[in-house]
Order: structure tokens, then C-alpha cells, then sequence
């Protein structure tokens, strides 16, 4: 039997890359103008999972996103970097989902693969920085966790021994499989893309890239199975509806508000020595300072 | 109406952690203006004289848990018991730290009774929601109140249906305070025969090294604080040398953070520490409100921007329209000459 891990990887705006332009007049957030790519984190957790492909003879990594059609470069990416294949979660009644809708249908499609031996996912996603999808898959799939992944130290068919970076400290721990890890930034950072693979795979497709296309590649992806990525729908995990999307949320958001900072009466000063100077003076003066 | 729950977590010297600490002061004024009671759950090993920390915030049951199993803390023999309680109790309102434990273990227990969690709250408040569509009205909902998505917006977020409502705090965002040294409450102990499977203790610790926070920015007067704008690692020990001077500590922006100008045990925000210093010196600092959530309870703000128009400027009692590598050497300058 093969050794079966599986990767946790979400595509997200680059929050990172926040601009004046990101914000509409409306107040709103202008997602076009922010670009969209891997979840920092997820590519420490596809490293890791890399790793302990490396030890272990037979070994498979799978990649699991849930995202729009767009997010199949996810997997590409994750192909070219060297996992094996990937599955797109992708189906409009998964939109509007939180955390708990999504790890609910992540966790369905987890089960699909089973049996595996490793769930890996990042601790936290930047668009929300919530950290909470990877542990409560690991919930609705019965399996023990360590989170906050920093080091992979060893690994057997049998066992696995992870370093974790906590706030104040360190810790290593071992668990046999099955296991859900949650990996820290502060992990290896992940290998780049391997030029052979990116050739090999530069094509890969999922139904969706391929119906819009305009010439008809069908032949190509008969003869060369390896390059379709597989869409799966809500009934291709047999999902119930009302645990998705908008209605399987528990969390809703009630008000949106704009930041209007309520402005003091400030001084406003340059930089010139006297001002500065006035400045410390005034700050030692009233000791809060000195 | 249930009862609010705190998830107290116990520190390495064995006592309640400041967080939880700060949650169930929170969770007194919230369960005052409820009108129903507090409960504290503590799970640990020697746990003999723990409520003497508790009571006085105020709580009227602390349910305990003590086996040298739990402690140092793993995910599954704490989560275990903790559903199961709130299987029982099913509480109206649960808080946890967002510390390393907190965001470990809430997650799991939001999915088991499939409820709503919100991470990294900055206010919690009491209200009502109405929902026009179902035209129907919901009293008393806890508003967990964030910042989201990109900045510059904040987010009113709420579980009307489902219970309990689960919000994760991070250190110093609320204030601790004692309501009453001789508060006494119940203690419960609970029953913690058969209810575990051999899975619970799969993670098997085999080495810790944690250590006393080293950084102390928290509780320090006087900080100096960095952003993207200070432009390199090196302008940012201009920084170091004004803080030295002044008896301060550094602190950063994330995105000084992400530049890699500064280690994250620094980061001042809603991901970061929150503090309340009597001074906040504001060095190449936009002011997102990620940021800002974090420091604009500091007595005095200074603002040190090229940007007269940043958003910092606008919380700031003083604003120096200037490049931080010119103005933080003058500052040295004068204090250097001027102080004692
Ligand atoms: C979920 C989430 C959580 C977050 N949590 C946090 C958090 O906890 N803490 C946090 O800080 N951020 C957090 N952020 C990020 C936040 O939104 C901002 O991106 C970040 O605070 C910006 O940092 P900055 O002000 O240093 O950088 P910028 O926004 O790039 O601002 C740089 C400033 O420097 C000025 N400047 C440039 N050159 C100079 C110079 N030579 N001298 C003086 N001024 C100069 C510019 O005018 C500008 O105002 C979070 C974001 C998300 C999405
Ligand atoms: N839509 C998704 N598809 C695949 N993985 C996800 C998705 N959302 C979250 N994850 C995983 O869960 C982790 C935590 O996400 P979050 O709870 O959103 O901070 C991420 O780093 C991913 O590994």
C-alpha cells in the first residue's frame, strides 16, 4: 500500500500587497487589484509534505484545494514544485462558505482518498489569518493533530517525529498515523519548480481550462491522462447542501464598517532641528520621557 | 440564557495564564449585563490551589480537570473533555486566548458542535440583530468585533443560530481586573473516567524548551515602533538606539515584519501584541487599522511619516512630516544632550 499524504493548499488575494488602490472610493475592497496566489504557508506545508515524501518509499503526495475554476494553478504550481497530482474543489454552492462549511467539505474529500496516512495544511490562510480550517478538518476526520509544524525530524512507515514552534519555546513530538499537521512559516521554505516537471505538466488541465479553449485538445489529454486535473462537484463528495455555502456558515457577518479614525488635534511638524528639538523638550518636560 | 465559559490555560510555573486571566474579566461584564453566571474550566495536572487565582475575577463555577496527562498540554485529552462539557452545559457564549493552546484546541471544538468561531477578536459587545429577510429579531447576540479582509475595514461578525458563540482574544487586548478577592464560587470536578479512546493520546511530547518571554513590549512606557517605511534592517537599529536611550522597547508593523526588518515576537497589531504605552512612536507606519487596533490606546502618538496624509497621522498627537533616518538621529542628538 502506498503511503498516502495529502496536501491542504489555498490560492488567496495577496493581503500582503495591501495598496492605496486596494480600496475602492466605496470603501470596499478591490479584489482585482489584489493578485492572487499560493497561501504563503501552504507552500511550507506542500515542503513538508515533500519531505516526508522523500524518506518514504512509495510515497504520494496529493494536493486538495477548494476554490474557484482559477485556483487549478494551484495544483499546477504544486505539480511543478513535485507533488504528484491534485483534486479542485470547485462548485458554486461551496461560495460563501467559512470555516467550519469548508473544512466540512474538505474533510468529505479527504475521505474519498482514504486511506491515507498524512493531512497537511498551513497553519493559517493570510486573507482571514484564521488558522482554524486545518484543525477543524482534522476534527471531522477523527485524527489527531500537531499544529505550528516547524521541523520535520524523523520519519518511519510507522512514526512521525515534527518540531513545533510555539510562542514562547519549542517542542517535539511523535505520533503514529493517521495524523493531521498544520505547518508554521517558519518552517523550510518550499523547493522551487523542477524544470522537468514543468515541462511535463506545463499542460495540465482541469474540464473546465479545457472546455475554453478554443481548439479541441481532447486526443492529447486521452493519450496523456496524467495532465487532466480532476474537478470534483457537491455531489461529487456527496456533500449536503444546506452544511455548505451561505446556509451551512455559522458565522455571518453583520455590519461592515470603515475605519474613520476619529482625528485629534494634532501638531504637525518638519523636520528641522528646531522643531524636533521643541519636541524632546516638551516630551522631557512633561516626563514622559527622561 | 446559559452561562459564558473561559478556557483557562495554565503556564508552565503551573498558574493561570494572563490571557485568561484578562477573558474572564471580560466574561464578568459580560455575563453582569446578561445577567447570568461565569464559569471557568481548567484542565492540568496539580491543579490543587488553582481557584485561589480564579475566584476573585468573579466566577461562580470553575470546573477542573487534573491528571498529570494534561499537562503539558496536548490537543486531544483537552478537547475531549472540553466538548463533552459543553455537549452538557452547552454554554450561550465560550472565549479562549489566541495564544498557541487556544488557537490549537477552539478550531476543534467549533467543528465537533458545529458552531461559529471567530479568531483574533478585538472588542466583544452585547446586541441585537435583525434579520429582515427571515423578519425575525435576535436578542442578545455577542457582536465579535475584527478587523478584515485587506484592512481599513472592520467587521461586526455574529452566530445567530448556533450555540455557543466561541471568540478567540490575543493577549493584552483586554485588561485584567479584579472584581472581588473573597468571590467565592463552586468548584466542580469533572468525571474523567472512560470518556477517553487510545487516539486522544496519540501525540506523545518528547522534548520542551519553553522559555520566560524574553521581549517584553507589552508592558513597556515607552515604544519605538517601526513600519515598512524605515526601508532596511540597518535603519531600523536607528531605531534600537532611540528605544536604549529612551528606556523603550522596538516594536514593528507586519509588513516591517514580512520585510524581514524585525522578528515577529515584535509585531504590534491584531495578529501581533496590543499595547498602551505613554508613549508610541510611530516610525515609517501607514497605520492600517491591523495596526492601529493594537496601539491607538497609547496615551501619546507620534507619527514620523513622508507621508503628511498616512492614516497614523490622523490618531497621532504629533505629526513630523519627515524621513525617519533624519529625524531619529536629531532626536538622539538631543536627548544625548539635553537629558539629566
Ligand atoms: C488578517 C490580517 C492581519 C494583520 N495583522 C497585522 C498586525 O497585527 N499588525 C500590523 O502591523 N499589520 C497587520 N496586518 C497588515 C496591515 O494590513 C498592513 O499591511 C501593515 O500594517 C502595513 O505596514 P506598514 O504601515 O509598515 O507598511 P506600509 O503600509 O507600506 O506603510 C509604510 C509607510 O511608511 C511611509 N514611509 C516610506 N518611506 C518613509 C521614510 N523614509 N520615512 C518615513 N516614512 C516613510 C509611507 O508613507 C507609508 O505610510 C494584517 C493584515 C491582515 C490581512
Ligand atoms: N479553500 C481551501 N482549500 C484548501 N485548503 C484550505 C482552504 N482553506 C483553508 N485551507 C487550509 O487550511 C489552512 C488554514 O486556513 P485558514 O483557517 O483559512 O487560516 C490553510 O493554510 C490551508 O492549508
Amino acid at each position: 500500500m502506498s503511503f498516502k499524504i495529502i496536501v491542504l493548499a489555498k490560492q488567496v488575494p495577496d493581503t500582503r500587497n495591501v495598496g492605496k488602490d486596494a480600496m475602492k472610493a466605496d470603501g470596499t475592497v478591490n479584489r482585482a487589484a489584489l493578485p492572487a496566489i499560493y497561501n504563503p504557508e501552504d507552500l511550507n506545508a506542500l515542503e513538508f509534505a515533500l519531505r516526508v515524501k522523500d524518506q518514504i518509499k512509495d510515497a504520494e503526495v496529493i494536493v486538495v484545494t477548494m476554490g474557484p475554476f482559477r485556483a487549478a494553478e494551484i495544483i499546477r504550481e504544486s505539480i511543478y514544485r513535485g507533488a504528484d497530482k491534485g483534486f479542485l474543489l470547485t462548485d458554486r454552492k461551496f461560495a460563501g462558505s467559512d470555516t467550519l462549511a469548508t473544512s466540512y467539505a474538505i474533510a468529505l474529500a479527504i475521505k474519498k482518498l482514504a486511506p491515507y496516512h498524512l493531512v497537511v495544511a498551513g497553519r493559517q490562510a493570510i486573507d482571514g489569518d484564521t488558522a482554524q480550517v486545518g484543525p477543524q478538518t482534522a476534527e471531522k476526520l477523527g485524527l489527531p493533530q500537531v499544529t505550528y509544524a516547524e521541523e520535520l525530524v524523523a520519519v518511519t512507515q510507522k512514526d512521525i517525529t515534527i518540531k513545533r514552534r510555539l510562542e514562547r519555546g519549542v517542542e517535539t513530538v511523535k505520533s503514529s498515523f493517521p495524523l493531521a499537521v498544520t505547518v508554521h512559516g517558519s518552517a523550510a521554505d518550499c523547493r522551487p519548480r523542477n524544470a522537468k516537471r514543468l515541462m511535463k505538466y506545463k499542460h495540465a488541465k482541469t474540464l473546465t481550462e479545457l472546455q475554453n479553449e478554443t481548439k479541441d485538445y481532447t486526443h492529447l489529454y486521452n493519450e496523456r491522462p496524467y495532465l487532466n486535473i480532476e474537478e470534483w462537484t457537491v455531489e461529487d463528495i456527496d456533500a449536503d447542501v444546506e452544511a455548505l455555502g451561505l446556509s451551512g456558515s455559522p458565522t455571518k457577518v453583520k455590519t461592515i464598517q470603515n475605519v474613520v479614525f476619529q482625528s485629534k488635534d494634532s501638531k504637525a511638524l518638519g523636520t528641522s532641528n528646531e522643531e524636533i528639538n521643541d519636541l524632546m523638550k516638551e516630551l522631557l518636560d512633561s516626563h514622559i520621557i527622561g | 440564557m446559559n452561562n459564558i465559559f473561559v478556557y483557562c490555560e495554565i503556564t508552565e510555573e503551573g498558574h493561570v495564564a494572563d490571557v485568561s486571566l484578562e477573558l474572564l474579566t471580560k466574561g464578568r461584564s459580560l455575563a453582569d449585563e446578561l445577567k447570568i453566571k461565569l464559569e471557568a474550566i481548567v484542565i492540568g495536572a496539580n491543579l490543587k490551589g488553582i481557584e485561589k487565582e480564579i475566584f476573585p475575577y468573579g466566577v461562580d463555577f470553575i470546573h477542573t480537570a487534573d491528571d498529570k496527562r494534561f499537562f503539558p498540554f496536548t490537543t486531544g485529552p483537552h478537547a475531549k473533555i472540553l466538548i463533552k462539557l459543553f455537549k452538557e452545559q452547552k454554554p450561550e457564549i465560550v472565549l479562549f486566548g489566541a495564544s498557541s493552546i487556544g488557537r490549537d484546541i477552539a478550531p476543534r471544538i467549533a467543528s465537533a458542535l458545529k458552531c461559529g468561531l471567530t479568531a483574533d477578536c478585538t472588542s466583544l459587545v452585547i446586541g441585537d440583530h435583525e434579520d429582515k429577510k427571515q423578519n425575525k429579531v435576535y436578542k442578545n447576540l455577542l457582536y465579535q468585533i475584527r478587523p478584515a479582509f485587506g484592512g481599513n475595514i472592520i467587521a461586526t461578525i455574529i452566530n445567530p443560530e448556533t450555540r455557543p458563540q466561541i471568540a478567540t482574544v490575543r493577549e493584552g487586548v483586554m485588561k485584567k481586573e479584579i472584581k472581588a478577592e473573597n468571590y467565592k464560587g463552586k468548584i466542580v470536578p469533572f468525571d474523567i473516567k472512560n470518556i477517553f479512546d487510545e487516539v486522544d493520546f496519540a501525540i506523545q511530547i518528547i522534548d520542551r524548551h519553553i522559555e520566560k518571554q524574553k521581549i517584553n513590549i507589552k508592558n513597556s512606557q515607552i515604544i519605538v515602533s517601526g513600519g515598512y517605511g524605515v526601508g532596511s534592517v540597518e535603519n531600523f537599529k536607528l531605531l534600537f538606539d532611540l528605544a536604549e536611550l529612551l528606556g523603550g522597547e522596538v516594536g514593528a508593523s507586519r509588513a516591517a515584519v514580512d520585510a524581514g526588518f524585525a522578528p515577529h515576537e515584535r509585531q504590534i497589531g491584531q495578529t501581533g501584541v496590543t499595547v498602551r504605552p505613554k508613549l508610541y512612536i510611530a516610525c515609517g507606519i501607514s497605520g492600517a487599522v491591523q495596526h492601529s487596533a493594537g496601539m491607538d490606546e497609547s496615551s501619546k502618538i507620534i507619527s514620523i511619516n513622508t507621508d503628511s496624509h498616512a492614516p497614523i497621522n490622523h490618531i497621532a498627537d504629533y505629526t513630523i512630516n519627515g524621513s525617519v533616518d533624519e529625524v531619529i538621529p536629531k532626536m538622539i542628538k538631543y536627548y544625548k544632550e539635553n537629558s539629566k
